[in-house]
Parts: C-alpha cells; structure tokens; sequence
C-alpha cells in the first residue's frame, strides 16, 4: 500500500510539474500543424467541403 | 430495389434490442409497484409503457421492412438517412416553443407573483429547471443531434453508422427530457443547477449518449472523405466533453433503488468545485463548441462561400479545448473556494477572449465577397447575427468573470441579461438558421415556404432580444448598485424588498422581450411545417434516389 502511494505521489507530482509545459508544446505542435506550408492544400480543400455536393 | 434471393431475419440489434426492452418493461413494472414515492412510481410505469412501445416499433419496423437493411450507397451516392434527423428537427421545434413558453410564464411570475397560483407544480422553483432544460437540453438537444448526424453524413460523404442505433439515440434522448421535465413538475430534483435530473435518468441519459458517441464515431471512422472535416471535431468534443462532464458531476447513491432520491457523493465546496466545472463547460462545450460545428458548416454552405480560414478554425478549436476547461470557478468568487482557484478561473475566462473572437472573426469573415446575400436572404442573416452575438457575449462574460466587476454582477439580473444574449441571440439564432437551412434539405424541397415569414421571425426575435438584454443590463447594475449602497453612518441604504420592489418594470419589460421571441418562434413553426406540407419538392434526385428512412 506504501509503496502505491509512493508511485501515486510520484506521479502525482511529476504531472502537476510538468503539465504547464507539456500542454503548452502540444498547443505549439498544433499551431505549427495549422500553418506548414505543406498543409495548404489540404486545409484549402477541406474550406470548401460544405460546397461540395456529392 | 427489395434482394429477393435474401432471406429475412432479424439482425442480432434488433433481436436484442426487443428482448433488453421486453426485461426493462417487466423490471419497470416491479419498480412501479414497490416504488417508495409517487413521482418514482409514475415514471416507472412511464418507462414501462416507453420499453413495451420500443419493443412494438422494433417488431413492427421488421415485418414491414424489405428483407434487405437500407444500402450504404445507390448508384455510387451515400444513401443518406434522414428519419433520425427529421425527427430530432421536429422534437427540437415543439421543444423550443415550450421552453420558450415556460420561460414567458416564469418572467410574468416575476413581475406578478400572483401568476403562482399557489400551486406547487406551476410555482416559480419547479418552472424555472424546466424552462432552462426545455431550452437547453431538449431545444438545443434536439438541434445539435439533427445537425450532427446531417453534417457527419454529408461531410464524410457516408451513410449514419447502425440501423437501429440512431433511432436509440434520437428517442432515448427524448425519453430522457421527458423524465427530467415530468420530474421537476412533480418536485423530483438534484438540486444541482442544469444537472436536475435524479439518478436514474442520469443513469439512461449515460446508455443513450455513449451510443451517440459510438454513431457518430463510426460514421467517422466509415468515411469515404479523407480529411475529418472541422464542424465534425466540434460535435466530437461536444459528444465526449458533455460525457465526461455528466459523469463527473452526477456520481450520487440512491436512499432505495425503488426511490427517486438520492444523495451527492461528496459535500461541500468540493460538489461545489465540481457542478460548476459541470456547468461552466455545459456552457463551453454544449452551447458554444457543439453550435460552432454549426457555424462551421451552415454558415460557408448557406453563404456559398468557403470557410474564411481553416487554420484559424484549426487554431480556434485546440484554443478552445485547452481553455474552456479551467474556467468554472469564476462562479464561485468570493466563496469558500480557495482564493487561488478563483484566480485560475478568473485568469482562464479571460484568455478565452481570444479564441471566442478568433472564431466570431472566422465566422463573420466567411461572407467576405457574398456580404449582400445578408440583404436579400433574412436565414443568412439570421446566422450571422447569431455570431456577433456570440462576439458580444463572449466578450461580455470574460469580463463579468473578472472579480471586481463580478462583486458588482454576481447574483444580479445582470447574469440572467448575460445568458440570455447568449442564449436567445448566439444559440437560438444560430439553431433557427440551422433548421430554416436543415428542415427543406432533409425533407427535399426546393426552399422555405416563406422568406418574408423568416424576416418577420428575424425583426420580431431581435427586437425581443433587445428589450430582454438591455432591461436586465439595468435591472441587474441597478441591483448590485442598490446592495452595496451605504448611508453616511454606515448603514445598508436599501432594505431587500425595496431592491426587488425597484425591479419591478425591468421585469415586465423583460416578460415582454420573451414574449416577442415565443411569437418568432411560432412563426417559424408554420413556416416549417408549410414547408413540410406544401412545399414544392427538388426536382434533380429521382424517387429512387431518395435516401431511405
């Protein structure tokens, strides 16, 4: 039991230090997604798809 | 187009289904009859009827369906299914009527208590609750499933996943809003604000919503576009959010199985903590990201115009996600709440400005080049206007959240004028939009029956709107204002009953406001239901094109 507590306060800290930084780069990984010039196309495409009729 | 060669029989869903029903209806009936209290006991019996009346549809819709299930295509077009989303546009429509109505005799009870009547179930404590899940959860319910199952289809270019399965969805759902409204009529409630409902409608809400995630998720997953289109991540979030959000908040254990009462898990500032982490993402993830799904597809599609930018919309959602979470304690300023989770929440509401009007720009913007379609086609306008409203009320809440405005905002009329901005110009507007798009694709007709009707909608709406804000804007500054009144000697100036003596024409205003919105409203009942009736059907889909319901 001692030793699940440990692993919990282990985690449980090591989560509350980190998520800051961790949310932060998965943000920065999503915007720099959003903007890749090689993504152009296919967000361009997708602009148009309530358009489209099938 | 019946496959003779194909023998019938029932699918192992329908099967199933009739058999799990047939147990319910006979656990329902003991429920009914052991039952400790009245209100438990009618809605048993009520579930008991509703199981019977699934097992009869289920039989019924078997011997009178060819031995085939409807194709996934014909002709090399998605077979499209339109009997859950007709149905959900429907109950959507007498939902809102109702609520709205609800909402017209509570405000009249405000101005003339005597409207109570003195009778426990029209008295101002049961009303209020079924008004606000009347709009909420039935009208808004209603529309967001409609439209989700509509733009998942069309934006994935597949047929609705499951056979039975989103019929399950569509009226469970429906059951479920008549067990909670039933329940506060009859005084059964968690008292817990937007989470009424006692423990075993939660209990069914949870079945029916983890089968309209798996709908919608495997309509995703059978996909035939390659790209998950933005409208679809928006209703996604909104699917999974309110899942997680229900069973968050809702963990409470019966005084009796056979009873409706039942107790919170646990106590206190933490179940404060929680229903308002609850209800302030009802707010981010049932009324803003599920109707932003709406924007992004009926705005650019009614505009005929592409989305202004996908990588705004991109950014927009992720922004929204990882924010809107944090926000809930800025209902609990100056509370036992810890002083720096006030500040957390405060903080988060604030940085919420950013993606509301990122998306509110990313809406408006998508008329660029087609902005005199606003003159000419009042359901566009409608749209758009639903959007700036979702500006200014998501401008105004970050700064109701802030704590010095909110020593002066809180527990005032200013908050109801501040939802309602929300509510009747953002959500209800952009559901009208929604349905006056929705109702002639999805019964196939060539337009509305009247677009003057729908201009006479749109000034009457907007003009209740603004009686209805701007008289709870004073109402509510004029309350603070009177509560924190000091005389010379350091005396409160106002006793309680001279402050709600003070709001006694704002209310009136107010239960004008809202009855121009219900007369809106049932224009655009019979506007719908002409177009259902005596509309002129599309000419371009053959009879045999037409998708199956």
């Amino acid at each position: 039991m001692k030793a699940i507590l440990t692993v919990h306060n282990l985690a449980s800290d090591l989560v509350t230090t980190i998520w800051t930084p961790v949310f932060v780069a998965i943000f920065l990984a999503i915007v720099a997604y959003a903007f890749w010039p090689r993504n152009k196309a296919v967000f361009d495409k997708a602009a148009h798809l309530p358009l489209r009729e099938e | 187009m019946s496959q003779p060669s194909i023998s019938k029989s029932m699918t192992i869903g329908e099967s199933g289904l009739a058999v799990v029903f047939a147990v319910t209806a006979f656990l329902c009936v003991i429920a009914s009859a052991k039952a400790l209290d009245a209100p438990f006991a009618f809605h048993a019996a009520l579930s008991a009827a509703a199981s019977l009346a699934a097992v009869f549809f289920i039989v019924n819709r078997y011997f009178e369906r060819p031995a085939a299930l409807p194709p996934q295509e014909i002709n090399g077009r998605p077979n499209y299914n339109m009997g859950p989303i007709k149905f959900s546009a429907f109950m959507a429509m007498f939902w809102g009527i109702a609520g709205f109505l609800v909402g017209l005799i509570i405000a009249s009870q405000l101005a003339w208590p005597a409207l109570n009547f003195d009778l426990p179930w029209i008295s101002f404590g049961r009303l209020r609750p079924l008004h606000t899940s009347a709009v909420i959860f039935a009208f808004g319910g209603n529309v967001l499933v409609a439209t989700s199952f509509y733009v998942v289809q069309k934006s994935c270019r597949a047929r609705l996943a499951g056979d039975l399965a989103p019929w399950f969805v569509v009226l469970g759902y429906n059951f479920f809003i008549l067990v909670a409204g039933t329940g506060y009529l009859l005084g059964v409630t968690q008292s817990k604000e937007y989470a009424e409902p006692e423990w075993y409608a939660d209990l069914w809400l949870t079945i029916v919503w983890v089968v309209y995630l798996l709908v919608f998720l495997a309509t995703i997953f059978k996909r035939k576009e390659p790209h998950i289109f933005v409208a679809n991540w928006f209703y996604l979030a909104f699917i999974v959010t309110i899942a997680v959000l229900h069973l968050g908040n809702n963990p409470a254990l019966p005084v009796s199985v056979f009873g409706s009462k039942s107790y919170v898990a646990w106590g206190g500032i933490q179940d404060a903590m929680f229903q308002w982490w609850y209800g302030h993402n009802a707010v981010g993830f049932f009324l803003t990201a599920g109707f932003l799904a709406i924007m992004y597809y009926f705005i650019p599609k009614r505009a005929e115009r592409p989305i202004y930018s996908y990588r705004l919309s991109i950014i927009h959602f992720w922004a929204l996600i990882f924010l809107y979470i944090w926000a809930g304690p800025h209902h609990l300023h100056y509370t036992a709440l810890p002083d720096w989770t006030q500040t957390l929440g405060m903080t988060f509401s604030i940085m919420l400005w950013m993606p509301s009007w990122g998306g509110m720009i990313n809406g408006l913007m998508t008329l660029s080049g087609a902005w005199d379609k606003l003159r000419t086609d009042p359901v566009l306008r409608m749209l758009v206007v639903s959007v700036a409203f979702y500006g200014m009320s998501t401008f105004e809440g970050p700064m109701m959240s802030i704590k010095v405005v909110n020593s002066l905002s809180h527990y005032t009329d200013w908050t109801i004028g501040h939802v309602h901005s929300g509510a009747l110009g953002w959500v209800g507007f952009v559901s009208f939009g929604a349905l006056y798009c929705l109702v002639p694709w999805a019964w196939n007709r060539k337009g509305l029956y009247s677009l003057k009707l729908v201009n006479w909608h749109f000034w009457i709406a907007t003009l209740g709107i603004v009686l209805y804000i701007s008289a709870m804007w004073v109402s509510g500054i004029l309350q603070g204002l009177m509560w924190r009144a000091y005389t010379s000697l350091g005396f409160l100036e106002y006793s309680f009953i001279e402050t709600v003596e003070a709001m006694h024409p704002f209310y009136i205003i107010r239960a004008a406001g809202g009855g121009l919105f219900l007369i809106g409203a049932l224009i655009m009942a019979y506007n719908l239901w002409m177009t259902v009736r005596v509309g002129e059907q599309e000419a371009q889909m053959p009879v045999a094109l037409q998708p199956a319901e």
